[in-house]
């Protein structure tokens, strides 16, 4: 009898501060987050990443050479020359004053010039193609999983995410594509309700698993035949289209979708 | 054991969950391009094609009558028939089971089937209507006729797949009623005619010898009436176009003109003149009592009914120029409802009720055009030298009218021809006929 009762308010112990710690996160209002203004992003990588390869390394080093040219032709800084006698360092103190402007300034024109003033010796050793390649493939490395991270951000942000609606370039994506395939049936008459909702269920890729038409009961009422013609004609849209331009991401939001098909503004003009 | 199932249905309840509410998309916006369709040729065995032969001149019936399929399609801007010489699949083995990949890899989004066969003197015809994307039926039947029909078997089969993929019906099996027209300008030989809607099978009804104007179908598609000048008085007349005979319409001391048939086919609407006057008049065909609609010292004329027969559209200068009016069928409520830039005739009620057709005058041009009963919503759909007198098809969807073209300084290039317009505007056509014609009119179904 004893033990029981300690079970029972052990037991009802461990209820109540699971209440209290899960229920506060089950009443949490979501959060009114403004709709995302999407905004198209290019891929211009092709163009700026310019991958390591045996031509690239005879194209950086052709550059390298003619850079070397403009160097040794090049005359030295006109500020050099007016400076006076008396206030050119000596060299030793010129070298700290050089090592002290590496160690503060990062810009990089202004190490171009510092690299021209300095012997060629010096400046093959500064300049290695192969650790440029290195680099390049580094930042390859890096950039891959920096977008496997943000990948993995944005399915468990998606997974989060229990937003309403597709952003307007996707839905406006899929709208257009759909305008295209669906042919509407011009003898419908335009003062009845023409508006045909259909649930799809969709792959990953846009294929159309399964359609169902929700209004289904209203394709065999008496003078209703023109319904069963639109939802015909969306329906065939729909197949036709497919796979449908869907986001790339996010499936688990639009997996099930709703269109719903009205003919009324095209048919009134 | 109980607690523990207790404890296990109070976690589940207590985690939160994330619900995903189902995303809607609204598609406001298709495509009005004419539907791709596949009409294979109808598959006929070689003793039809030897009966075909022999009894009415055809090589393949089977293969004409789907011509007459493609055609009505093709003449409706609703439909793109696609080239025989792309089909993948033999005639036979389509109409038992379509491979749909190969018709959906030519583009076609529906597919007409069919066989034909003609033995002792039957034609039996059965056709299937395929929906090539959902790969399933859509449409199966099978008629038996004699062969002469063999055209309207044509004319039929369309009407059926228009009526399955657009919702509305056809208007394929029909024909129209107009007037032949021959010789010079001012001489010229007017006949009634009567003929398919594609312009085949052209029979005339009158001999010449008296001008003839404005025929009109009654519902039955049996009896016309029509104005006729016989010894100089014009009249409006009533044909019975099995038996030929006809008859004056009403004991009136003076012109009578523009009838039209009430819906339901008992009375006659019409106007009469007299005195400069002209007043629209309804004569009951049964007891041929005659009733005055309108009273005014104005031209009244062009009277037609709405479907329903409640109410009547005229046109009238009763405000100093000519303008469309509609009130009741008992003269009352006289409403104007055309109130644009020009003058307003012919108006004709469409047989779905919701627009009139008119003809347009401004600035020289005549335009054919359509409204909305009260008015609003006009829209002008052709305009031309001259054109005037449309008329619906059974469906409301295209108007036939006749357009003249203008003649020379020497007085030639003088023609006359029939044409239709769909409610688009964009599908105009040429309707082919043996002579020049004028005034069509156009029946309503013959089959239902």
């Amino acid at each position: 009898m004893y033990r029981s009762l300690i079970l029972s308010s052990g037991f009802h112990l461990f209820i109540i501060l699971f209440a209290m710690f899960t229920l506060p996160f089950a009443l949490k209002k979501p959060l009114d987050i403004p709709q995302i203004v999407s905004i198209e992003l290019i891929q211009i990588t092709d163009k700026t990443n310019i991958p390591f390869a045996p031509k690239a390394k005879k194209i950086i080093e052709k550059v390298k050479k003619e850079e070397e040219k403009l160097v040794s032709e090049q005359a030295p800084p006109k500020k050099v020359k007016k400076e006076k006698p008396d206030s050119v360092p000596l060299p030793d103190e010129k070298l700290e004053k050089i090592e002290k402007i590496k160690e503060k300034k990062q810009n990089p024109v202004k190490e171009d010039n510092k690299v021209k003033q300095v012997s060629e010796f010096e400046k093959e050793d500064m300049f290695d193609p192969n650790e440029i390649a290195a680099l390049i493939d580094k930042s390859k490395e890096e950039m891959a999983i920096t977008n496997e991270k943000s990948l993995e951000v944005s399915q468990s942000k998606d997974k989060s995410m229990n937003s309403k609606k597709l952003t307007l370039t996707e839905e406006d994506a899929l709208k257009a594509q759909i305008f295209g395939c669906w042919s509407i049936p011009l003898g419908l008459p335009y003062n009845e309700n023409l508006l045909v909702r259909i649930k799809l269920k969709l792959k990953p890729d846009g294929t159309v698993i399964k359609t169902e038409i929700i209004d289904h009961a209203r394709m065999n009422k008496p003078g209703q035949g023109f319904y069963k013609v639109l939802a015909e004609s969306a329906l065939r849209a729909i197949k036709l289209c497919q796979p449908l331009r869907v986001p790339s991401t996010g499936y688990e939001r639009w997996k099930d979708l709703q269109l719903n098909f009205d003919a009324r503004e095209m048919l009134e003009g | 054991m109980k607690k523990i199932q207790l404890i296990i249905i109070s976690i589940f309840l207590l985690f939160p969950k994330t619900v995903y509410s189902l995303i809607e998309v609204d598609i406001i916006r298709g495509n009005l391009n004419p539907l791709p369709i596949a009409v294979s040729p109808l598959f006929s065995d070689d003793n039809t094609k030897k009966n075909g032969k022999q009894e009415l001149g055809l090589d393949d019936i089977g293969s004409e009558i789907s011509h007459i399929i493609e055609n009505n399609l093709l003449r409706s801007g609703l439909f793109n028939p696609l080239d025989r010489k792309a089909f993948l699949q033999k005639p036979d083995i389509a109409h038992l089971k379509p491979r749909f990949e190969d018709w959906a890899l030519i583009k076609s989004q529906a597919l007409i089937t069919g066989k034909v066969s003609l033995q002792n003197e039957k034609l039996k015809i059965e056709f299937r209507l395929w929906d090539v994307l959902a790969g399933r039926e859509m449409v199966a039947l099978a008629f038996t006729t004699v062969p002469s029909n063999w055209r309207r078997v044509g004319h039929i089969i369309t009407d059926k797949v228009y009526e399955r993929l657009t919702g509305e019906r056809g208007y394929f099996d029909t024909r129209i009623i107009y007037v032949s027209e021959k010789g010079p300008k001012i001489k010229r030989i007017k006949r009634l005619a009567i003929m398919d809607q594609d312009g085949f099978n052209t029979k005339y009804l009158t001999l010449g010898n008296e001008l003839v104007l404005t025929p009109r179908f009654n519902p039955t598609n049996q009896m016309v009436t029509y104005l006729s000048y016989f010894k100089n008085l014009p009249r409006v007349y009533l044909l019975d176009i099995e038996t030929g005979l006809q008859e004056v319409v009403g004991d009136f001391p003076g012109m009578t003109f523009a009838p039209r048939f009430s819906p339901d086919g008992k009375k006659i609407i019409m106007s009469f003149a007299k005195d400069g006057n002209s007043e629209i008049y309804t004569m009951d065909l049964e007891n041929r009592i005659v009733e005055k609609i309108t009273n005014h010292p104005s031209i009244d004329t062009s009277p037609s009914f709405s479907p329903n027969g409640k109410y009547i559209a005229f046109n009238s200068d009763r405000s100093g120029y000519q303008q469309i009016y509609t009130m009741k069928s008992n003269g009352k409520g006289v409403k104007r409802i055309s109130f644009g830039k020009g003058l307003y005739g012919t108006p004709v009620w469409s047989p779905r009720g919701d627009l009139i057709a008119f003809t347009k005058l401004h600035k020289g041009k005549f335009y054919i055009g359509v409204m909305r009963t009260d008015g609003t919503g006009e829209r002008l759909l052709t305009e031309n030298y001259y054109q005037e007198a449309p008329s619906w098809s059974p469906n409301g969807r295209v108007l036939i009218f006749y357009r003249e073209t203008k003649t020379d300084s020497e007085g030639k290039g003088f023609s006359a021809k029939l044409w239709s317009i769909d409610l688009t505007g964009y599908n105009e056509r040429l309707v082919e006929t043996e002579t020049d014609a004028s005034d069509p009119s156009w029946s309503s179904l013959l089959s239902n």
